[in-house]
């Protein structure tokens, strides 16, 4: 039974159709999370103990980063789908994952790098989290490089699969190295912040924006995916009929 | 005249004498990443004082920074050749299994590029300052990195199989998925220099080279199956 | 016993739908010559008839069992030529061969000797294969086939660069494969020389 249900939604026209309806569902719960998530971060949480309000950016920084690797996940998930059960609309999906996840780590690799100047006094620190951020930035431009480089389609899609399942399984390795090896300097980790617990008016607007980020990922996905699988199948029929629809 | 099938290990011998008669016979392709190393290793005091005593402190950086570039450079020498005259072809479609064959390749082809690195490594090592006493670790470090290297960037090269282009993608691809080598080795390099036990990141270093073989083969036989549509 | 059927072969190369729905059948000792215009698909059939290719749609059945369920066996018993020889130019002749053979079977020095005189070249099998010309090599190439012992031979273009003489020796061993009762598909332009009883014809569009 579930069968079934994966592989009509492996199918373009029902995904094409799907994603439409789905998109709003996703979107404005998303609006609404981050706008709360923002107004309460930035402007009711009380200040840290240590940080005072320089701390405010993690409300964009740590969803940021959190999705940047959800997304990488996400990203090499649909292309092993893709690979394995030769689904073409798995690999639009993967395809489509990679500019956003590469937006989200440059967008935490920014703030982390605001966060860090009133805190450490430089831009840029080594920090073990940034520098992993740093890294996985290169592994989704190396992902959309190659992508990029194979002409025929098809084979850009399976080659980058490849790529995607070889770099998720890196990316933990990384991650940790990356970590062990700043732990050699003892640099204090300025990115954790107020021991002990987070009060809740602190936690709350971070998850509601960790949410809201998460939402609006899936919301762009589904509209960036829907546009892939368009420019895909042009040709095909099923395509004057749906946007005859719209 | 049915001759009996070839068992994998034979297909497989057969193919490392091949690449090594290959190599035999256009000696200089081989010999070229080990120049490259050590004029990279040349470079660095070149371009700092050459103070020993701070040479010492930058010849783990030195060592693999060389190590990862001249790897890189190396790889041009792994399925190039063998995917332009067609044998690369002839060796999918001869019925073994080609992932095994593949990794054959990459064997030979680290036993060509990667070890000479490791036996001068050393040597390279005592320009920059190194005691004697850590030569062993050392060694023992390059020669897991390398391995290690030579399977993650053989994945690399296989993944950008048919393109043509400078490098520079095979580069971006190859150097973040090596960075753990990077940190290990060098780490394990520092601590050989400075005559503290360095298991730790030889073990780590070793789990990298392991897990690198373990899923390399699948890796590259996907890859170059698809380069070679 | 040595039957390639193609059932509804589909396949697109980017956007081009090169092969539309393709089908055909060929039984042990029958030739199928494969023509068209250049760029109408004879390569990516014959590649795609090797496993090489994915399809989009459609299967071929090799001995009445798709290809795809076991490839190891099917290319055991598969013999493919393409536009490039595969074989090493710093190796000589002899070499080529017998590291080209070795991997699928055992094969002695005077087994591939002999395949070398069958095609005319047993003064050079000592030369690098650099040192000879492209139908000389094409020739190397040839001598290959009967020593791999396939019941299937896919050829492309299998007389480019070769000459008269070069060309008599292919259809000599074509026929002499048929004749065993293997199968082939061939990709040419000219005559494969074969009896017109055994021959298959398959226009590309």
């Amino acid at each position: 039974m579930a069968w079934v249900w994966f592989h009509r939604f492996g199918s373009p026209p029902h995904f094409y159709r799907l994603a439409r309806r789905l998109t709003p569902w996703f979107g404005w719960p998303a609006l609404i999370l981050c706008l709360y998530g923002v107004i309460a971060g930035l402007g009711f949480a009380p200040p840290d103990y240590q940080q005072g309000d320089g701390f405010r950016i993690i409300y964009i920084h740590a969803p940021a980063a959190w999705l940047s690797l959800m997304v990488y996940v996400v990203m090499a998930t649909s292309a092993a789908v893709g690979l394995i059960w030769r689904m073409n609309v798995a690999h639009a999906v993967a395809a489509s994952c990679a500019p956003i996840g590469a937006s989200f780590t440059a967008l935490a690799l920014a703030t982390g790098m605001l966060w860090g100047r009133p805190m450490w006094g430089t831009y840029w620190e080594w920090d073990p989290r940034l520098t992993s951020e740093l890294l996985l930035l290169f592994l989704y431009l190396g992902y959309m490089g190659l992508r990029n480089a194979i002409e025929d389609l098809s084979r850009a899609d399976r080659a980058s699969a490849v790529l995607a399942i070889v770099g998720v399984v890196n990316v933990p390795i990384i991650h940790y190295s990356v970590i062990w090896w700043n732990s050699l300097h003892q640099a204090p980790t300025v990115m954790k912040f107020g021991r002990p617990s987070m009060p809740a008016a602190m936690l709350l607007p971070l998850l509601a924006m960790l949410l809201g980020f998460s939402l609006y990922f899936v919301a762009l996905l589904l509209t960036r995916a829907r546009g892939e699988v368009l420019r895909r199948e042009r040709s095909a029929r099923w395509i004057s009929e749906a946007l005859a629809q719209e | 005249m049915m001759a009996p099938r070839s068992t994998f290990a034979a297909a497989a011998a057969v193919l490392v004498a091949r690449d090594l008669r290959l190599a035999q016979r256009r000696a200089g392709d081989s010999l070229l990443p080990l120049g490259f190393f050590l004029v990279v290793t040349t470079l660095f005091p070149l371009a700092l004082d050459p103070e020993l005593s701070l040479l010492r402190d930058i010849a783990p950086a030195a060592l693999w920074v060389g190590a990862l570039l001249s790897s890189l450079l190396a790889l041009d020498l792994l399925f190039r050749d063998d995917g332009q005259d067609g044998a690369l072809e002839q060796l999918a479609l001869c019925g073994q299994p080609f992932a095994g064959l593949l990794l054959a390749k990459t064997t030979v082809h680290w036993l060509l590029t990667g070890l000479p690195l490791v036996l001068v490594a050393p040597l390279a090592a005592s320009a920059l300052g190194a005691p004697y006493g850590a030569m062993p670790g050392i060694l023992a470090a390059v020669l897991l990195g390398t391995v290690a290297l030579s399977l993650i960037g053989a994945v690399g090269a296989g993944l950008t199989l048919s393109l043509r282009g400078n490098g520079s993608l095979l580069a971006l691809l190859v150097l973040p998925l090596s960075v753990p080598v990077l940190i290990f080795g060098a780490r394990a390099t520092a601590l050989a220099i400075q005559g503290e036990p360095l298991a730790a990141p030889l073990y780590l270093l070793a789990a990298m080279a392991v897990l690198a073989a373990t899923l390399a083969p699948w890796a590259l036989a996907a890859a170059v199956r698809i380069g070679l549509e | 016993m040595n039957d390639i059927a193609a059932e509804n072969l589909h396949l697109w190369r980017g956007d081009v739908h090169v092969l539309r729905g393709l089908s055909f059948n060929l039984t042990g000792g029958e030739c199928l010559q494969v023509t068209g215009v250049n760029g109408s698909g004879k390569t990516t059939l014959l590649r795609a008839l090797c496993g090489l290719m994915p399809l989009e749609q459609g299967r071929i059945c090799w001995r009445g069992a798709d290809i795809t369920a076991d490839p190891s066996a099917y290319h055991a018993d598969l013999a493919y030529l393409g536009h490039d020889n595969g074989l090493k130019g710093d190796l000589t002749a002899l070499e080529n061969l017998r590291f080209g053979i070795g991997l699928r079977r055992r094969v002695t020095a005077a087994a591939c000797d002999a395949a070398l005189a069958q095609v005319g070249l047993s003064q050079q099998h000592g030369l690098r294969l650099r040192q000879l010309s492209a139908g000389q090599r094409r020739r190397v190439a040839l001598a290959r086939l009967p020593l791999m012992d396939a019941a299937l031979w896919i050829l492309d273009e299998p007389s480019s660069n070769l000459d008269a003489s070069g060309q008599t020796v292919m259809v000599d061993l074509l026929v002499r494969h048929l004749d065993s009762g293997g199968a082939a598909v061939i990709a040419t332009h000219q005559a494969t020389g074969v009896p017109v009883a055994r021959l298959r014809a398959l226009t590309l569009q």
